[in-house]
């Protein structure tokens, strides 16, 4: 008995440790423009049918008064149809406001909002940027999961997103 | 002013179901995919040559039905009539689509009374007794069309696009407001809420004036009223289609003139 529970202790301590994870570096170009405004940015997964596995992230503005920053939610036009058309603003753990030009990292784990747990796979990471009196911009990264071994895949945006990184740990 | 007015939509009704040819009626909503709940659009709706220049007559608005997600009727706001189009405000503060509607139902009548052409336009109801005894040359017509175009807020829905059961009517099997470039979309056109079957439905996209050609694509309903395209680009699509039979409500009128016309929106991918 006592030796089952030490089993289990060490079971619940090593899971952190061998769970997959996914890290992503998205980054905002800067632009020399007249009119900037932060872009409003989604990262989410597909899955092969199109259906979203998980949205991992959703920056926009939070702060504008009367609903003026969902007004303009749709403009991330594949996003909006695969998914966001169906959110109630915020999502918990995946909105935030927009972030300024400059790579940002983010981190998710196997088996933990908002990746939660894929079924192994072929899905495709998209992010998607659009930004006011600006352009719209799309990419998307194929990966199969889970990783067998660490991945490093990456896309490269040509106006409204940078380098596009994502690296995969089994 | 009014008078002249009253006229033009007169004529633009009369014109309208022979017009496939020439003049085009419509609607086109500023947006058609909204998020948030306090969205508005703004609708122009007009007859016209080219899609979608108000050049020639406003569209009546005291046919407009505005239908919201949960079923319910809504009013159209800062309406307002011009020369060449007419225009008005919907809140959209409900969640699924909208639909906006142009129905145009009556019974027309040309007569001449002591030699002099005379019109009358109005209901099946008001027709008894409204040709007077002496006329000559009485020719009397139905008409039943519709002009729609559709707004949704967050997710589409269906409870807005219930077929009413008369005259030509859309019903959606891709929804409307989720078109997409490059994608194929299907609808089913109904006649008194019936399968519409083996019907020309033709689709232009807008931006006429900016291009040679109309570039005007058509197909034919299946025996179930079913018909596709496959858009080629995003833009505003008018697609229309028109019939007659002689079902009409009075036996005074030999023929039944129907059309259905929906502005819809393609995005890109």
């Amino acid at each position: 008995m006592r030796r089952l529970l030490t089993l289990a202790i060490c079971a619940c301590c090593a899971a952190p440790a061998i769970a997959a994870d996914m890290n992503i570096t998205v980054e905002i170009p800067t632009l020399k423009v007249a009119e900037y405004h932060r872009p409003y940015v989604a990262v989410w997964i597909e899955r092969e049918d199109h259906s979203v596995a998980a949205n991992l992230a959703v920056w926009y503005e939070m702060k504008k008064g009367d609903g003026e920053g969902t007004k303009w939610l749709k403009d991330m036009r594949q996003w909006w149809r695969r998914s966001g058309r169906e959110q109630t603003m915020p999502i918990d753990g995946v909105s935030g406001a927009t972030r300024p030009a400059g790579q940002h990292r983010l981190r998710f784990v196997d088996g933990k909002p908002p990746l939660g747990t894929l079924a192994p796979g072929h899905y495709e990471l998209v992010v998607e940027a659009a930004r006011e009196v600006g352009g719209r911009e799309a990419q998307r990264i194929p990966f199969d999961w889970p990783a067998k071994a660490p991945v490093h895949l990456s896309a490269k945006g040509s106006e409204e997103l940078g380098q596009i990184d994502l690296d995969l740990n089994p | 002013m009014k008078h002249t007015l009253a006229r033009a939509a007169f004529c633009a009704a009369l014109v309208l179901p022979l017009a496939a040819q020439a003049h085009k009626m419509w609607m086109v909503p500023s947006a058609t995919v909204i998020s948030g709940d306090d969205a508005w659009v703004t609708v122009d709706a007009a007859v016209s040559n080219d899609l979608y220049y108000p050049d020639h007559f406003p569209a009546r608005l005291d046919t407009l039905v505005i239908t919201a997600p949960d079923g319910s009727t809504v009013k159209p706001e800062n309406a307002a009539t011009g020369k060449y189009r007419s225009t008005f405000d919907v809140p959209v503060p409900q969640k699924g689509t909208y639909r906006l509607a142009l129905v145009n139902q009556g019974l027309f009548a040309n007569y001449e009374l002591d030699g002099q052409k005379k019109r009358w336009r109005g209901t099946p109801a008001e027709f008894k007794g409204a040709i007077p005894a002496g006329a000559k040359n009485v020719a009397v017509s139905e008409m039943a069309s519709r002009v729609e175009t559709f707004v949704t807020q967050g997710s589409p829905s269906d409870g807005a696009l219930k077929p009413v059961g008369k005259g030509l009517e859309l019903v959606p099997v891709s929804q409307p407001n989720d078109l997409m470039a490059g994608e194929k979309a299907t609808f089913r056109l109904l006649l008194d809420g019936k399968p519409a079957a083996n019907l020309k439905v033709v689709a232009i996209n807008g931006a006429t004036r900016y291009r040679n050609a109309q570039d005007e694509m058509d197909t034919t309903t299946d025996s179930d009223g079913k018909f596709s395209f496959t858009w080629p680009a995003a833009g505003m699509y008018w697609v229309n289609a028109s019939t007659e039979d002689d079902r009409t409500s009075v036996k005074e009128a030999k023929n039944r003139r129907l059309a259905y016309t929906a502005t819809l929106e393609v995005l890109p991918q």
